[in-house]
């Protein structure tokens, strides 16, 4: 009897080791990576082509490229809000690719690389439209604090899409601190996904 | 023994009274007051006659400022009066029986009569400043927006400012002024204003590129200090109170915040992270090297000078933030109480300050000598940024 129930044991273990081998770890939050751009929405063609250095843009507006400044310690110049002013901003289309960060800090994390690589892809082949990148924070932090927060989180996109080859004259940036929540929850899950940087494309000047 | 008993217990009696047993005179101009100490001590006094709001008015501001209700016959001081129709009172020393003050009020509101009978009282029995009678503004954030208020210090006869159903912040007041200055996305970013309370004008200060907030502006009434991120980082900047001349006073890479003024109009403290975890540093307005003030306690932010000088009040996130005080100079930072966002009085004494409970946020009064707190605002929405009109 008793090697019978032995053998019954071992071999219950040695089942239970196999089917077990596949369990999987809790599932962590999937960050959509694209496979391939975002689709393209159909604009009005330019009456004239795009042309990098003060060309004309749609109808003929003149924009010129004021020349940024990087000062010592890396920090990279903004773009006068002339530039941005007045432009229809889409939040759909960069709406899966919303980046996250740890509690205060603003470092790009290595998860949400490939979101930056597909947004800086799209406006490299894309260059009549610019960028506004929104800068958030969680309701933990003081709210006047959460500001400069962050900025800091919405400027750190901006930097590292610099780094990719996007002209920063092109990137605008504006933080809402703890204002504009996603979620209103007082909890760890509510928080994380309030700590965010969101894309927005920015539509050529009518 | 009898005879002999009485004689010793009545020159006893004698020398106590011929010794002074309190440091108050009947003459106000003899009063001597050893600071911190008479600071921290809570004095007895017996309020009688008055009632109704007037009433009420008396005993919270004078609670407010370091004195307790007590008996008549264990009171310091005896506050006395009546509010037919208009208000009257006087303080009487009740040790000495010697008449402080007589004042009688017409015009105005009660409330009114009795926060300017208060402020006389504090200006006699402590010699400090009146604050009864000052305003603070704040914002109140209901769902999506987020409008600036105006009140009087205890929260009551609440004005709204703003109306704009957007996103308005950090309110500042201009010295002597009713000018308030703010941060407001009414144009799609954060730009700084200057919001005249009497014409109702309103004029853009700061419209650049990025964050425009944080206003602050000198004592002198002269200078305003802000939080610009035009360069690529939020940085600390001074210009003229009409935004021009503009200087920018940090270059680090890390976020600075929240800026606050010296007395003098001379040196500006604010908070950044320049060494890591916030911290609290000072400036000279005209430029310079920060030096940090804040020791023993990290993640120091929204620092606010004190009027005397001698204190700087600031935020402390802790597992919860915690008001906390440092002096001016730099040195071992104090916990307070819990909560946020701590405004000094015009008073060096009183502190507005932020608390948290179920979820909302509501404004409250701290007294630092003391440490004790009343709540004063409470609206629907959450009221948070306090700034005390000096």
């Amino acid at each position: 009897m008793k090697p019978l129930i032995l053998t019954a044991l071992i071999a219950s273990s040695l089942i239970l080791m196999l089917t077990s081998s596949g369990c999987k770890s809790p599932q962590k939050p999937l960050t959509p990576i694209p496979q391939s751009p975002p689709p393209k929405i159909t604009q009005p063609a330019p009456t004239k082509p795009f042309i990098p250095e003060g060309g004309t843009l749609g109808n003929g507006q003149k924009i010129t490229e004021t020349p940024l400044k990087t000062d010592q310690q890396g920090n990279v110049e903004l773009n006068n809000l002339e530039r941005f002013e007045d432009r229809k901003a889409d939040r759909e289309i960069f709406k899966a690719y919303t980046i996250h960060f740890d509690f205060d800090r603003s470092e790009i994390k290595p998860n949400d690389i490939p979101n930056l690589e597909a947004i800086a892809d799209y406006l490299k082949k894309n260059p009549n439209d610019d960028l506004l990148i929104e800068g958030h924070c969680d309701e933990r932090g003081t709210e006047k604090y959460n500001l400069a927060l962050g900025e800091r989180r919405a400027l750190s996109a901006r930097e590292y899409l610099i780094k990719l080859g996007v002209s920063a004259n092109r990137i605008r940036t504006i933080s809402y601190g703890e204002e504009r929540p996603v979620d209103p929850g007082h909890n760890e899950e509510a928080w994380a996904k309030n700590r965010r940087a969101e894309f927005l494309r920015l539509l050529p000047k009518e | 023994m009898k005879t002999k008993t009485l004689t010793l217990l009545l020159g006893l009696a004698l020398i106590i009274e011929l010794v002074p047993t309190s440091l108050y005179s009947a003459n106000p101009a003899e009063i001597v007051i050893t600071r911190d100490a008479e600071l921290q001590r809570l004095i007895p006094i017996s309020i009688t006659g008055f009632t109704g709001e007037a009433l009420s008015v008396l005993k919270f501001d004078l609670e407010l400022v370091g004195f307790t209700n007590a008996s008549p016959s264990e009171a310091q001081f005896l506050i006395e009066g009546s509010n037919d129709g208009n208000l009257q009172g006087k303080v009487i020393d009740r040790i000495n029986k010697t008449p402080i003050l007589a004042k009688s009020y017409s015009g105005g509101t009660i409330r009114a009569q009795a926060h300017a009978f208060a402020d006389e009282i504090v200006n006699r029995l402590r010699g400090e400043k009146g604050i009864f009678q000052t305003k603070i503004a704040f914002r109140v954030r209901n769902d999506n927006a987020s409008e600036i208020y105006v009140s009087d210090f205890d929260g009551h006869n609440i004005v709204q400012v703003t109306h704009d159903n957007s996103i308005a912040l950090t309110p500042a007041w201009f010295p002597g002024k009713r000018i308030l200055y703010y941060t407001s996305y009414i144009k799609g970013n954060p730009d700084i204003y200057r919001h005249d309370l009497t014409t109702g004008e309103r004029t853009i200060i700061a419209r650049y590129s990025g964050l425009n907030t944080c206003p602050a502006v000198s004592p002198d009434g002269k200078k305003l200090a802000m939080i610009l991120s035009k360069a690529g980082s939020p940085d600390l900047y001074v210009s003229d109170i009409n935004g021009q001349n503009l200087v920018r006073l940090t270059t680090t890479r890390a976020a600075e915040s929240t800026p606050s003024w010296s007395p003098d109009s001379k040196y500006i403290c604010f908070s950044s992270q320049m060494s890591g975890a916030s911290a609290i540093y000072t400036i000279p307005a005209s430029g310079g090297q920060p030096k940090r003030v804040s020791f023993g306690i990290s993640n120091a932010t929204e620092p606010n000078w004190s009027p005397d000088g001698k204190y700087i009040i600031f935020t402390a996130n802790m597992r919860d933030f915690q008001i906390c005080i440092t002096p001016a100079t730099g040195g071992t930072a104090e916990v307070l109480v819990q909560g946020e966002s701590p405004c000094w009085a015009p008073n060096s004494r009183t502190v507005a300050f932020v608390r948290r409970s179920g979820g909302r946020k509501y404004i409250s009064l701290l007294d630092v000598p003391t440490k004790k707190v009343k709540n004063i605002v409470q609206m629907s929405g959450d009221c948070s940024q306090p700034s005390w009109a000096k």
